[in-house]
């Protein structure tokens, strides 16, 4: 097996070169993406069932309580968001619990790009990241020159990582390279006049994909031309993050790595509510790829509500009694 | 130390109360055997002594045969509606009372909780659900407008599902109108004890089932019984023959599920992810005590090296251990006897010339225990592949093309179970239709179902077991 790199370094770029031929014409890249094995989706199913049966007890579930909330993506993605209430979540982000110093701070702020400066502010001193939806998120229906420029806006305004939205309707139509060289030109865009780069996360949105083979194939596509992570859904549509699927994209960072030695991120997004579902959703990372990827440095939640009902499950772990909403801030 | 470490999950035992001491259940009522003779059943993770059994005598087992005779004309007699109700409300008792049952099998068994509550009990409940819903239907079962019941059937079950083959012997016999006596296995009685009291409050009329417990001498005494017309037994090929030996000549009617060497075959453009978990579950499922598993692993080889990577990276992460912990994959084995055969078919494998690997994994002090493990380069030639280990060892063997596959699937005297894996549709059908096997399953493995009939070919046995074909077994047809 090769030595492993991270997905955003110089070497990974070495790497996904050597692939090039791969991606070199659409049909050569069709052949490749047709040729990855097939998921069979009963079985698959039942796999990230038979995870989810997991008993998650006592200690570690106090390790997984705290891991899962270093791991989220706080967000806020509403056309009525306000720098006030960017603000309030920055605050909530870097002190989750404000009966309680000793949880976690989360991984990063998630808003929109116009919202990226604020957030920049409000987070200045801490830890966190400021991550921006970009190029027309969440549908993707724009000209390329205009996700490029959403995508540099974010960037310039300082955003640390990036989650773009792939072309739905070029994948779906088979235009395999269109959707690649898109990733691409955004990576490109994602980097900084100092030449460092945000990180980009590249959406699939696969309610819209519909079936596992698209998303193992939109998986690796995407690997391919340079995600640094890949990511379940926008949160918009109606299925977003399930269990089987967030299993099919470990299943291909896993691959990948095998096949090139470079680590990609995953991050599920909408629909995680409860800690019980965070849970087996770490389950899942801890049993497919292990420990190398169980930090927030590998795997991220794209979650809102998800934050307080963690807090809420913390405090019964500490104190042996459920407090309640009242104990938790809303924001 | 794994950074994300599962804390312990126990189930609990309490929601179990075990007597110190168990009777034989004839005629509706625990009486001690004849002789007062007793035998232990033990735990076999810590081999601890859960309770103290009766062992059956022929007087016993005759008292038993008896009482199943003088009840067979009233149940016989019922109306299959009414029968059903009986049936019915055992199963809804079964549902009610699953935890509590899933943790005595646990502990009688040695298997995983997870199995025992997601597998074992819903199919035990599904299969009495089944075969109620047959019970007032036989005569469109396809087997004349009226068909009659046998009498008095004896069955003979084994240890590594004890709840849930009692259910296979017991449910569709009773809908249709037989009476039972049933011996369960030397070392797993204590579920088809529990059971006997699930049938006394559900006011089954007294002798429709008998639970006689004993040894292999008990169960002998019980098929050579002449009172009885019907004899089902499930278990090792050896004594499936000396049974049908006993009962040639007699106006017996038998089925006999013996035992297995099933071959799950994998091609090269199978889903890999899922036929790892196939593969998985085929062999390690119940700690490989299973007459259907996929114990002999035939895979193209042109995907070998990638499939069994990825095997052993999935065996790595399997938790072998206390069976009552919610978390563990695989148990402990049934008993010393059959950790001892497991043991020397595995070391045969290893002398004869086959690499045998298991992953690191740290096995309880007490208790009887076998590490899953995986032979590579295994041949036709080898003991390993011929013969059935029932324990949690995979042999490994290649192929080149689907003709190939089938020969070597079907080279063997058994013919239970079949898995095969591809994503062509047109090639699980041909080779479904050149398998020699009594079950065949595409892109799963391990799956059951009541209305679906379970039976081999060869020396596998003959007769089914589940479905309307099920129904067969207990009729005079």
């Amino acid at each position: 097996m090769p030595t492993t790199v991270p997905a955003y370094g110089k070497e990974a770029a070495e790497r996904l070169a050597s692939m090039a031929d791969v991606t070199a014409t659409d049909s050569a890249l069709r052949r490749f993406l047709h040729g990855l094995p097939g998921v069979d989706a009963v079985g698959l199913q039942a796999r990230a069932a038979t995870l989810g049966t997991r008993s998650i007890k006592t200690t570690a579930k106090a390790y997984a309580i705290d891991l899962a909330i270093s791991m989220i993506d706080l967000t806020t993605l509403e056309g009525a968001d306000t720098p006030g209430k960017v603000r309030a979540l920055c605050a909530k982000g870097i002190n989750p619990d404000p009966t309680d110093r000793t949880v976690p701070e989360v991984a990063a702020i998630c808003v929109y790009g116009d919202m990226v400066a604020t957030a920049k502010e409000a987070l200045r001193g801490s830890g966190l990241q400021v991550a921006a939806v970009a190029t027309a998120f969440p549908s993707g229906r724009a000209a390329l020159p205009v996700k490029l420029a959403d995508t540099r806006d974010a960037v310039a305004a300082g955003a640390d990582e990036i989650d773009m939205v792939i072309d739905r309707g070029a994948f779906l139509s088979g235009r395999y390279l269109e959707v690649f060289e898109e990733i691409r030109h955004v990576k490109e865009a994602c980097v900084r006049p100092d030449g460092s780069a945000a990180h980009l996360k590249v959406i699939f949105e696969t309610g819209e994909l519909q079936t596992y083979d698209n998303v193992r194939r939109a998986s690796w596509l995407a690997m391919l031309a340079g995600a640094d992570f890949i990511k379940t859904s926008t949160g918009k549509v109606s299925v977003n993050a399930t269990p089987p699927v967030t299993l099919v994209l470990l299943e291909a960072v896993r691959d990948f790595r095998a096949a090139t030695g470079v680590q990609v991120g995953v991050k599920p997004a909408g629909g995680i509510r409860t800690s019980k579902d965070a849970i087996k959703y770490l389950v899942m990372v801890n049993e497919t790829l292990g420990e190398e990827w169980l930090t927030a440095d590998w795997f991220r939640f794209g979650a809102s509500s998800l934050l307080n009902d963690l807090l809420m499950q913390r405090q019964k772990l500490s104190t042996g009694r459920y407090s309640g909403p009242d104990y938790v801030t809303v924001d | 130390m794994p950074v994300f470490e599962y804390a312990p999950a126990p189930e609990s035992r309490a929601v179990v109360d075990i007597a110190p001491s168990y009777g034989l259940f004839i005629d509706g009522e625990f009486r001690e055997a004849g002789d007062g003779k007793f035998f232990k059943t033990l735990s076999p993770s810590s081999e601890e002594v859960l309770s103290e059994v009766a062992q059956a005598n022929a007087e016993d087992v005759d008292r038993a045969v008896k009482a199943a005779r003088k009840a067979f004309e009233s149940w016989s007699a019922l109306p299959g509606a009414e029968r059903a109700k009986y049936l019915f409300r055992i199963a809804r008792i079964i549902q009610e009372r699953s935890r509590e049952l899933a943790v005595l099998e646990s502990l009688d068994n040695g298997k995983p909780i997870r199995e025992s509550r997601d597998a074992d009990l819903p199919l035990v409940a599904a299969h009495f659900f089944y075969y109620a819903g047959w019970a007032d239907k036989l005569a469109y079962a396809g087997y004349g407008a009226d068909p009659k019941p046998l009498g008095v059937a004896g069955q003979v079950i084994p240890w590594n599902f004890p709840l849930l083959m009692l259910a296979w012997k017991i449910a569709p016999a009773l809908a249709t109108g037989n009476t039972v006596v049933l011996k369960p296995a030397e070392t797993t009685p204590l579920s088809a004890l529990f059971f006997a009291d699930i049938c006394r409050r559900a006011g089954l009329p007294k002798g429709v089932v008998n639970i006689v417990t004993g040894d292999g001498s008990t169960g002998a005494e019980l098929v050579a019984h002449p009172g009885i017309d019907k004899v089902a037994f499930t278990g090792s090929t050896e004594v499936g023959k000396a049974i049908a030996r006993t009962v040639a000549g007699t106006k017996k009617k038998v089925t006999l599920e013996l035992g297995g060497k099933a071959a799950n075959i994998v091609f090269d453009d199978a889903p890999i992810d899922q036929a790892v978990e196939g593969i998985i579950s085929g062999i390690f499922f119940n700690q490989g005590h299973v007459c259907c598993a996929g114990s002999r692993l035939l895979v193209q080889e042109s995907v070998q090296d990638e499939l069994l990577d990825a095997l052993k990276r999935r065996m790595r992460t399997l938790r072998v251990g206390d069976p009552l912990d919610k978390n563990t994959d695989i148990g402990a084995i049934n008993s010393a006897e059959q950790l001892a055969r497991i043991r020397e078919l595995a070391d045969a494998g290893e002398a004869e010339g086959a690499e045998r690997w298991a992953p690191e994994c740290e096995l309880p002090s007490s208790g009887y225990w076998f590490a899953p493990t995986l032979f590579t380069g295994v041949t036709q030639a080898h003991r390993i592949a011929r013969e059935e280990i029932f324990g949690p060892v995979l042999s490994v063997l290649t192929f080149r093309t689907p003709d190939e596959a089938v020969a070597k699937a079907n080279n063997t005297p058994y013919g239970l179970s079949a898995g095969i894996w591809t994503e062509k549709g047109s090639r699980i059908l041909s080779m479904a239709s050149k398998l020699r096997a009594g079950v065949i399953w595409s892109n799963t493995f391990n799956k059951f179902d009541p209305a679906s009939p379970f039976g081999g070919y060869k020396e596998s046995g003959y007769g089914r077991e589940g479905g309307r074909h099920g129904l067969e077994a207990y009729l005079n047809v």
